[in-house]
This record gives structure tokens, C-alpha cells and sequence, in this order.
């Protein structure tokens, strides 16, 4: 069976897909310049066809294999090998749906939100859709790394420009963290492929021809190192996270739906197309790393959680340790830690995305997130307050919701791997329900203290509609998750074959020790 | 039996409705669909049970497929049997006249379809706890009655302690459920499913070692400890009585407290191969039944005595399961579901008649005001106290025989003396509120009023069933009604435990004449007390008893210690943290590498310009023309 664009659906869908948003961009540019209405509209409509072109896609789409599929794959810069080469597996699928998805979101989210500079705003969104697109869709190792290049720099504007009072402070260190990765990763990419130049003569950018290359252990552990930090930063993990809050809290809504929903998938995207995929053995010796990074995310990101007195940062810390869950049930390499972490990143994007939403909105009508600000504001709001609850429900891992489903196949996953680190991750639970219920009850209930609140109208109808669909994706997910894990299995079963010669030698000397003393298998 | 779907269904469809439509349409008419549905699903639980006589397998009903991941294969199903059946009746039946009681209570509170429709969504919560077929959706059911009873302990927001005693009872649960979750995931790493048939076949077939066994029923047990408010995990329920009073009535006395009870007796096969784990069981059962007992003296809240009562019954139940009485730590849950909902509706009454009051300190001679609600208290009050012949007095005398007969002779002195505590607590409080002088306020005083039908009915029905349910499905003593019914679910652990069945006997009547005796003095302990002596007594003996009181009276400082040894180090400690690490380490490191690098100024200046516009539209079409050369 071909995985073509011809065979499976007849016209190149990716590459349409990918840079759909940006023509929206374009004809913004060039002929709504001074009418906001239409260039609004033009951004939702366009945003809307791409989700629709997502939906389409994934209809056609073969559960059950792991192959590349919509294949797309032209000569680009033939003398260094790099080709244009677009394909999605399962998971790259799924992420591309979540972020025609989430741009939709945050696109009619921000509809009154900017009133400088307008039109540069949704330009922004619809520019930073192709590239987290064009992440997701690519195979070929250098346009994934241009793409990566190119999500950054309209989330640097949206920050920069439309960003609260710190906005400066914050841009460049969102910059020069995702900055410093990204040359990481860039000498890292240089490595490896001037490694396969001189080891077979031939060069090629093309990451299933890399990830058949099997490099020698040194190239491996010098390379993962490289892309492992630049993905790491993106995550963020512990201790590489402080660049989150600062950008979250100033960033508009609309950047933080889509910085918190997508853009830290990226990192952990990387994470299983080339950390794993091209080195699974050094993979397999940092399992015990990533998991002592990835639960001390799980309990630091939630006990800083717990403290923060702005809600943004609240959610931004959040975000630390549910990502913690992320990487742990990836590196616990078995079907229930990778396909958990694959559907958690969805399942994260929709809740957190609507978390940063919902603060945004409560944003607009009160300019301030600070918690003491708020108290008894399900009085005014009780729309507001009902779907505030549900995503925080849904955040803390109530069962019936998307977010446990997630969460308790990585804890399978990771006990598996060893008990210790499920109870430790497990910790994460009862401090996640602390922090979210804490801010709940001093945000909607108890007395009404800020007069302010009187006078603030509930939800409008086009808020509860960008917040409907994330409602009912997360009751979907969390009641029927079938369809979504078994478009996962192939995927991550291919992700155990890879890393499978390796595991029988688990865990580096330290951590058997560790192992002897907790258990575990 | 394919209609066992419905019986959790009804109150879902109840609970959607009313939330989606109660607040603009519905409004003050919002409590007939939820009690239709109530009245629909009590009916076909009673149409199971009749059906599930005998009955030697469970009937099990696959809706869909759930968890799909390699071998993790959850199914979304349904399992009938004896014990679930017996549940379903119970919480469909008092759920269905506490509805009902709450239409008149209710009556006018501006969140009246809200209460309506949690206390739907908690039916059908309840439900799917007691019917599933397999662990994790068991899990479920537990987390999603929690969550109720979150809303609802929080049901007056707007107060904090309310909204405060909300978070804290979800959070007291989370911790449990912290202990139940490795549970399970236990016991799928060992035995690869999670479906009660499949588990317990792999327990009785002795695939799973012994240490193992005892690790997943302690597991479990902590989850149990959390929903069923066993010591130390005690501390939420107290507070939950901020709830509406029918809340309190059945969720945090007749259905939800006694979920963990239940997920003890249906994995009874787990529990009868873990002795050690039993063992535990029984000792945190005995103990909490006295502790929260003698706490039960000295409160002055009627609904806090209550709540404290609510506690020891508890505490009495997992005394039974502790040495494998199963049916008896059921039986006891059926009766108690019956009299302490009579007792917290009771309650209401009398609440509703103060206009709000619940300080037992500012009531008194009540029962020649409201005849009926004093009436069938009192026989609440029988029942709980262990009179011969009310319901009460039935199951507790079982378990504390069951006790004596095995041996367990300090377990039982432990449950005769909370028993007698329980006697004199429980009609301390009648003596408060319905005897002696009128200590009302006199603005109050000028309102009282018996309540409205719809209340008294339901607190009549539930009269009649504190008095005669022991009758009923409980004699003769180890061989009634209801454990002839339950013997197939029991069957497996009671093999594995060797449980001999003793007869009814000489010996048995010697130890029924000396608990009531003991309740008895209980009572007129509380006569003498609180009618006889109330002006200097009570004062005396408080001073008297010195340490004893004043650890009583403060609950024995449980909510301090956890302040002091868990809460504040954690946030305080966080705070720290996040100050001294998060901000200076982390962050002060990069910003001096951003010093040094000097990156700051230069990077700031494409914002000065202002034409970011420009900057879109290069970048743009730089990728255009990339794309175009490569496509074209």
C-alpha cells in the first residue's frame, strides 16, 4: 500500500494545508489593510477551512499503520540532499487536527482583544499556523528545523508587541531560550548529517533515511544531547521551564492558548521524531534522567503552582508539571506511556488552551488576573463559572474527562517502568487537585469583595461558542477515547520496536541500585 | 436484565436537562424530572433484585470499549449482582424520598434547580460506582461522587466556609484516591485486567503472591479510608454538613460515605487471601468508631453530632469487614442508610422549623411543637442507640456477636463502650433539642412550624423502615433475608477465609441483652445528664475529665496537626522555593547570560519601529517564494 497524496486523497492536502493560513495572511495584507471586519473575518474563515481541510483528512486517514501517509516529496536544494518532503503518521496527525483546532479557538478568542495594530495581530496567528503545521508535516530534517525557525518568530511578535507591561523582558527571553536550543539543535543536525556524508557519501536530510542510519554510540550521545536540550526548552522541563511563566503572563490570550496548546507539543514531538527516532540507544540510557526531570516537573511545576498569585502563572506552572507527564509516559517506552503521552498532549492543549482562554476573557472585563482581585465571581458569571469548573475538572484528572485518561495510562506506563516513579508522579495528582480547586474557590466562590465584579456581564455568546467545542472534545475524549488511541497504537508501537534491542539493558548502574531498593521490574 | 443501563441513565438524563435548561426554563419546577427519574431507577433496582435471586454469575452488560492500549483493555460495563443490587435498591430508594423531602426544603432557594441537578448527577455517580464491572470504572463512579459532593458541600459558594470545606473534602478524598490508584495499577501489572470476574479468578487461583495481595488490599483500603472517612482521613466529612441538609442526608450519610465499604465487601476475595490487610481493616475500623464517637460528646451543632455518628457507624462496618463478616458491614450500611438519613432529615425538620438554627444549645422543648418530626426522630434515635427491636439494633448486635464469637474480645469491649458513647451522644441530642427547657431565641420561637407534607412523609416511611428493616430482612441473627441473598457474592471469600457459620444460640441472647443493656445506661446516662442535672452536670464532668474534654472538644486537634505537619510546610515551603530557587537561581542565571551576551538592546529595537506589518509581509513572502521554487 502507497501512503502518496494521490492515492489516498488526490491532491497535494499538505502542502494546501500547511500554507492555506499563510494565503489568508496574505490577502489580508494586500487588500483588507484598513477594513477590520473583513480581515477578521477573512482570518476565521481561513482558519476554519483548515480545520475543516484537518477534519477531511483525517477521515481519509489508515488507522492501524505507522507509515507516513498524504506523502508529499519534491527536490528542493538538490546539492545538499534536502528535499520537500511533507508526510503525518498518527501522532503527527492528531497534532496537526489540535492546531487547525486551537487557531480556530484562539482566533474568534481574541476577536475584540487586540485594538493596536489589528491586523499584524491576526497576521501573526495565521503565519505561526503554518509553521506549527509545517513542524508537525514535516520528514525532511532541514525544513522542519526552517519551520521550527518560523513558528518562532510570529510568537516573539505576539508577545512583543500585544504582551502586558513586561512584554520586552519577557519576548527575549522566550527568545533566547528557544534561541539557544535551536542552535543546539542546529550543530546537532549539522553533526549527524555530515556523520551519514562521510559514512555512506551520500547527503541527505531525509529523517527516515536517518533514523535506518544507526549511528555509533558517540555521534548518538553527543547529537541527543543536542536536540535534546532544544527540546527540552521547548517543553519546558525542569530546570529549563522559567522562560514559561514570564512569556504566558504576557502574552495576549491568543498566544498563550496556542504557546501552551501547541507549541510545547513541539518539544515533545522532537522528542519522538529524533531523540528516539534517531537514537534510540542513547534514548534508552536516559530513561532514568528524563524520569527524575520529568516527575521532579510533576511535583515542582505543581507545588510552584500553588503559590502563584497570578492566575496565568498559575496555569503557566501548571502546564510545567503536567508536561512532566508527558515526557515521563513517553521515556516509559511501553504502548500505555507513549500512547497516554501522545493523547496528554492533546488532552493538555484542549484544557490548558481553554484555562488561558477562559483567563483571558475574565481578563477583559477586570484588566487584572491577580487572585485576590477575584472571589465570588460565579455571582456575575455563572456561565463563566460552570465551564471554569469543567476545564478545571477536567485539568485535575476526574475520570469521565479527557484529562484522566491521559494521565492514568501514563501512570500504567511509568509503573511499569518502575513503582517509585508512579508514586512520585501520583503525588502530582493530589497537588494538582490542590492548586486548581484553591484558585477555584478564591476566584468563583466566596463573598463578593471587588465591587468591580457587579458591573461585568457573563460569557457573550461567540466566547461560549470558541468554548463549546473544547467542552465537547474533552467529554469525547474522556468517555469514547478509542478512536483516538487506536489511531495512536501503530505509532507507538513502532516507537517500542525502535527502542526495543536496547531496553533489556534498562537504566544506567545508579539507577539499578535505585531499583533494587524501590523495586519495580 | 439488559435494562440495568437505565438505572444509572435515568438521573444522568435528569441531571443534563435540568443543568442545560433549569436556569432560564425549568426553574421552580425543576425537581419533578429528577425525582421521576429517581422513582423510574428505584423501580427497576427493585425489578433487579427480585431478578438477581439466586441468581450463581453475575449478569454483566458491555456498552463500549473504554481504555485501548496494548493489553490495558477497559470495558465500559455494567455488572448485576446480589451486592450491587442491594446497593442500587438502597440509594434509589432513600435518594428517591430524600428527592422528595427536598422539594419542600429546598422550596425557594435561588440555586433550587442546581440542587436538583447535582443531586441527579450524584445518583447516577452512585449508580455506576455500584454497578461497574470492573475497577476503573469503579474509579469512576468513586472520583464523580466526590466531585458531587464538592458541588454540593459548596452549594452556598458565596460562603467561604463552605466553598473551603468543599475543596477540603475533595482533597482529603484525592489522597485516598492516591492509594486506590496504585492500587489498581497494581493489580493490572499482576494480573492484566482489571474486571472483577477476571481479578478475583486470578486471586482464587492463587496467581497473585501473598505480599502482593496485602499491598493491594492496604491500597485499596486507603482509597476506602478517604470516601468512607476513616481515621485519620476522617477530617472532611465533619465540615461537609456546610451542605444543604438533604445533602448531608445521602450523600454524606446514607450512599456516598459507605462507597468505601462497599469496595471492601466486593473485593472481599482480595481481602479474605490478605489477612494482614484485614487485620488493618478492623483496627481502623474499631478504632474510628470510638474516636469519632467520644468526639460526638461534645458537639453542639446538631448536624456535627450527627456527622461525628456518621463516622462510628462507619468505623462499625469496617469492624465487621475486618474479620470477614461481609453481610453484617452490608446489613449495617442498609439499616444506617435508613436511620441516619431519617436522623439528618429529622434534623432538617427541626433546622427548618428554627428558621436556620442548628446550635442545640439555642433549642430545647421542641416536641410538643413539631409532634411528628419529634417522633420520628426519636425513633432514628432508637435505632442508632441499639434498642431492641429497631433496625439499628439488628446489624450492630451482629457485628459486635460476629466479634465476640471469633474471639476478637477487645474489639468487642471497644465497640461496647463506643456503642454505649453512642447512646448517650445520640440522645444527649434529643434531650437538647426536643426536652427540657425552651432555650430558643424568642424571635424565633414565634415562628416555628411543623414542616410541609412533602417532608414529613418521607421522614415517616423512613420511621417505619428504622424500626422494622432489622425485622426484616435481618432474623434470625447470621441467617436472615439478606444473607441467604448475599451468600453467592460471598461465597468465594468466605471459603478462603473459612468463616464458620455459628447458630443461633443461648449465647447469643446473653450478648443482645447486654449491648441494649449497655445502650440503655447509655440513655440514662444523658437522662440525668441533660434533663435531671443540665445546669451543673455537663460543666462538672467537663472539668472533671480535664485532658479528656478538652481533646474531645477540640476533635483532638486532627485539623491542627495536619495544618501544622502538612499544609503550611508545603505552601510555605513552596514559597520558599519558588523565591529562592525558581526566581534566583534559574531565572538570575539567565538573565546574566543574557547580560553577557548583550542581546537585550538590540533585540528590543524591531519593536520601535511600529511596522511589524512590514516585517509579516517580508517573512511572508520569503516563504512563498521558497515554496514557489520548490513546486513550480
Amino acid at each position: 500500500m502507497e501512503y502518496g497524496f494521490a492515492e489516498q486523497i488526490g491532491f497535494r492536502a499538505l502542502t494546501v494545508l500547511t500554507f492555506l493560513p499563510s494565503v489568508g495572511a496574505l490577502i489580508m495584507l494586500l487588500f483588507m489593510r484598513k477594513r477590520p471586519n473583513a480581515y477578521k473575518t477573512t482570518a476565521l474563515v481561513t482558519a476554519l477551512v483548515t480545520l475543516a481541510l484537518a477534519v477531511y483528512m483525517m477521515t481519509q486517514f489508515q488507522t492501524g499503520t505507522a507509515e507516513f501517509q498524504f506523502q508529499e516529496d519534491y527536490r528542493w536544494i538538490d546539492s545538499f540532499g534536502i528535499t520537500f518532503h511533507l508526510g503525518v503518521d498518527g501522532i503527527s496527525m492528531l497534532l496537526i487536527l489540535l492546531t487547525a483546532f486551537l487557531s480556530v479557538i484562539a482566533i474568534l478568542g481574541s476577536w475584540n482583544y487586540v485594538t493596536d495594530r489589528q491586523l499584524a495581530f491576526f497576521v501573526c496567528l495565521l503565519v505561526l499556523e503554518t509553521g506549527m503545521i509545517g513542524v508537525f508535516a514535516a520528514m525532511d530534517l532541514f525544513l522542519f528545523y526552517v519551520f521550527w525557525e518560523v513558528q518562532l518568530i510570529p510568537m516573539y511578535f505576539l508577545i512583543g508587541i500585544w504582551g502586558g507591561a513586561r512584554r520586552i523582558y519577557a519576548a527575549i527571553k522566550f527568545f533566547l531560550y528557544t534561541f539557544a536550543g535551536s542552535v543546539l539543535m542546529l550543530v546537532a543536525i549539522i553533526g549527524i548529517v555530515w556523520w551519514y556524508t562521510k559514512d555512506s557519501g551520500v547527503t541527505t536530510f531525509d529523517i527516515q533515511t536517518l533514523q535506518q542510519a544507526g549511528f555509533p554510540y558517540g555521534v548518538q550521545a553527543l547529537a541527543f544531547v543536542g536536540f535534546f536540550l532544544a527540546f527540552a526548552i521547548k517543553v519546558p522541563m525542569f530546570p529549563f521551564h522559567t522562560w514559561l511563566p514570564d512569556a504566558h503572563v504576557e502574552a495576549p490570550t491568543a498566544g498563550s492558548v496556542l504557546l501552551a496548546g501547541v507549541l510545547l507539543k513541539m518539544g515533545v514531538y522532537g522528542m519522538i521524531r529524533f531523540c528516539i527516532g534517531f537514537f534510540p540507544e542513547v534514548s534508552v540510557k536516559a530513561v532514568p534522567w528524563v524520569m527524575i526531570l520529568s516527575v521532579i516537573g510533576i511535583i515542582y511545576g505543581a507545588a510552584m503552582s500553588l503559590i502563584q498569585a497570578d492566575m496565568k502563572k498559575l496555569v503557566a506552572y501548571s502546564s510545567v508539571s503536567h508536561m512532566g507527564y508527558v515526557t515521563a509516559g513517553l521515556f516509559a517506552f511501553n504502548l500505555q506511556g507513549i500512547q497516554g503521552s501522545v493523547l496528554q498532549m492533546i488532552n493538555h492543549g484542549i484544557l490548558t488552551g481553554a484555562l488561558f482562554q477562559m483567563v483571558g476573557f475574565f481578563y477583559e472585563r477586570s484588566h487584572t488576573r491577580l487572585i485576590k482581585d477575584y472571589g465570588g465571581v460565579a455571582q456575575p458569571m455563572p456561565v463563566a463559572a460552570a465551564l471554569f469548573s469543567f476545564f478545571v475538572l477536567g485539568s485535575l484528572g476526574l475520570p469521565g474527562l479527557n484529562g484522566f485518561v491521559g494521565e492514568f495510562l501514563i501512570l500504567v506506563g511509568i509503573f511499569q517502568y518502575k513503582i517509585v516513579f508512579a508514586v512520585l508522579a501520583s503525588v502530582g495528582l493530589i497537588l494538582g487537585a490542590a492548586y486548581l480547586l484553591w484558585m477555584y474557590q478564591r476566584t468563583m466562590f466566596q463573598e463578593l469583595r471587588n465591587k468591580k465584579w457587579l458591573k461585568v456581564s457573563d460569557l457573550n455568546a461567540r466566547e461560549i461558542i470558541t468554548l463549546v467545542p473544547l467542552v465537547a472534545a474533552a467529554l469525547f475524549i474522556g468517555i469514547y477515547p478509542a478512536p483516538v488511541l487506536n489511531l495512536l497504537s501503530a505509532p507507538a508501537q513502532t516507537i517500542v520496536a525502535q527502542v526495543q534491542p536496547y531496553l533489556a539493558e534498562h537504566g544506567s548502574s545508579l539507577l539499578k541500585l535505585a531499583s533494587s531498593l524501590f523495586g519495580g521490574n | 436484565m439488559g435494562y440495568i443501563w437505565l438505572i444509572p441513565a435515568l438521573p444522568l438524563a435528569a441531571f443534563l436537562i435540568t443543568i442545560l435548561f433549569g436556569k432560564w426554563f425549568i426553574k421552580d419546577s425543576a425537581h419533578w424530572l429528577p425525582i421521576l427519574a429517581m422513582a423510574g431507577a428505584f423501580g427497576l433496582s427493585v425489578a433487579a433484585l427480585i431478578q438477581s435471586w439466586g441468581a450463581e454469575e453475575p449478569y454483566v452488560l458491555n456498552l463500549w470499549q473504554w481504555f485501548t492500549s496494548g493489553d490495558f483493555q477497559i470495558p465500559l460495563a455494567l455488572q448485576l449482582d446480589q451486592l450491587s443490587a442491594v446497593m442500587c435498591t438502597t440509594v434509589t430508594g432513600v435518594g428517591l424520598l430524600i428527592f422528595i423531602y427536598s422539594k419542600g426544603y429546598m422550596h425557594g432557594d435561588p440555586g433550587y434547580y442546581r440542587f436538583f441537578a447535582y443531586m441527579s448527577l450524584f445518583a447516577f455517580s452512585m449508580l455506576m460506582l455500584v454497578l461497574a464491572e470492573n475497577y476503573l470504572l469503579l474509579y469512576f463512579g468513586w472520583e464523580a461522587v466526590g466531585l458531587c459532593s464538592y458541588y454540593l458541600i459548596g452549594f452556598y459558594y458565596h460562603k467561604p466556609s463552605a466553598a473551603a470545606a468543599g475543596k477540603k473534602a475533595f482533597l482529603t478524598n484525592r489522597v485516598g484516591d492516591f492509594g486506590f490508584g496504585l492500587g489498581v495499577m497494581l493489580i493490572w501489572t499482576l494480573v492484566g485486567t482489571l474486571s472483577y470476574s477476571g481479578v478475583f479468578d486470578a486471586v482464587g487461583a492463587g496467581e497473585v503472591s501473598d505480599s502482593a495481595l496485602v499491598a493491594i488490599a492496604l491500597l485499596l483500603f486507603v482509597g476506602a479510608m478517604g470516601k468512607s472517612a476513616q481515621f485519620p482521613l476522617h477530617v472532611w466529612l465533619p465540615d461537609a454538613m456546610e451542605g444543604p441538609t438533604p445533602v448531608s442526608a445521602l450523600i454524606h450519610a446514607a450512599t456516598m460515605v459507605t462507597a468505601g465499604v462497599y469496595m471492601v465487601a466486593r473485593s472481599s476475595v482480595i481481602f479474605a487471601s490478605a489477612r494482614p490487610a484485614l487485620i488493618v481493616v478492623g483496627i481502623i475500623g474499631t478504632f474510628t468508631a470510638i474516636y469519632a464517637a467520644s468526639i460526638g460528646i461534645a458537639q453542639n451543632d446538631i448536624k456535627r453530632v450527627l456527622a461525628y455518628s456518621t463516622v462510628s457507624q462507619l468505623g462499625y462496618m469496617f469492624m465487621a469487614l475486618g474479620v470477614g463478616a461481609w453481610v453484617a458491614a452490608v446489613f449495617h450500611l442498609v439499616t444506617h442508610a435508613f436511620f441516619k438519613a431519617l436522623l439528618f432529615l429529622g434534623s432538617g425538620s427541626v433546622i427548618h422549623a428554627m428558621s436556620g438554627e442548628q446550635d442545640m444549645r439555642r433549642m430545647g422543648a421542641l416536641r410538643g411543637k413539631i409532634k411528628t418530626t419529634y417522633w420520628t426522630f426519636l425513633m432514628g434515635a432508637l435505632a442508632l442507640s441499639g434498642i431492641f427491636p429497631f433496625a439499628g439494633f439488628w446489624s450492630k448486635d451482629e457485628i459486635l456477636g460476629m466479634q465476640f464469637k471469633g474471639g476478637g474480645y477487645i474489639i468487642w469491649i471497644v465497640g461496647l463502650i463506643a456503642a454505649f458513647i453512642t447512646a448517650f451522644y445520640t440522645f444527649r441530642a434529643v434531650f437538647m433539642t426536643f426536652w427540657g427547657n425552651d432555650r430558643t431565641d424568642p424571635e424565633v420561637g414565634k415562628h416555628i412550624h411543623e414542616s410541609p407534607k412533602s417532608m414529613i412523609i418521607p421522614l415517616g416511611i423512613l420511621a417505619v423502615l428504622s424500626v422494622i428493616a432489622g425485622l426484616v430482612i435481618g432474623l434470625p441473627p447470621e441467617g436472615g433475608l439478606l444473607h441467604r441473598f448475599l451468600e453467592p457474592v460471598f461465597q468465594h471469600a468466605n471459603e478462603i477465609l473459612g468463616v464458620e457459620h455459628h447458630g443461633f444460640g443461648a449465647l447469643d441472647v446473653v450478648l443482645m441483652i447486654v449491648s441494649v443493656l449497655v445502650a440503655l445506661s447509655g440513655i440514662a446516662l444523658a437522662y440525668l445528664f441533660y434533663i435531671r442535672r443540665p445546669d451543673e452536670l455537663p460543666q462538672k464532668a467537663g472539668k472533671k475529665a480535664g485532658w479528656l474534654y478538652k481533646g474531645i472538644a477540640n476533635k483532638w486537634y486532627m485539623d491542627e496537626i495536619y495544618n501544622v505537619a502538612i499544609i503550611t510546610p508545603l505552601v510555605e515551603g513552596s514559597r520558599v522555593i519558588y523565591k529562592w530557587f525558581d526566581v534566583a537561581v534559574i531565572d538570575g542565571l539567565v538573565n546574566l547570560a543574557g547580560r553577557i551576551w548583550g542581546g537585550f538592546g538590540k533585540m528590543a529595537r524591531p519593536f520601535q519601529t511600529g511596522r511589524v506589518e512590514n516585517y509579516a509581509l517580508i517573512m511572508f513572502l520569503a516563504v512563498v517564494v521558497i515554496v514557489a521554487v520548490v513546486v513550480l
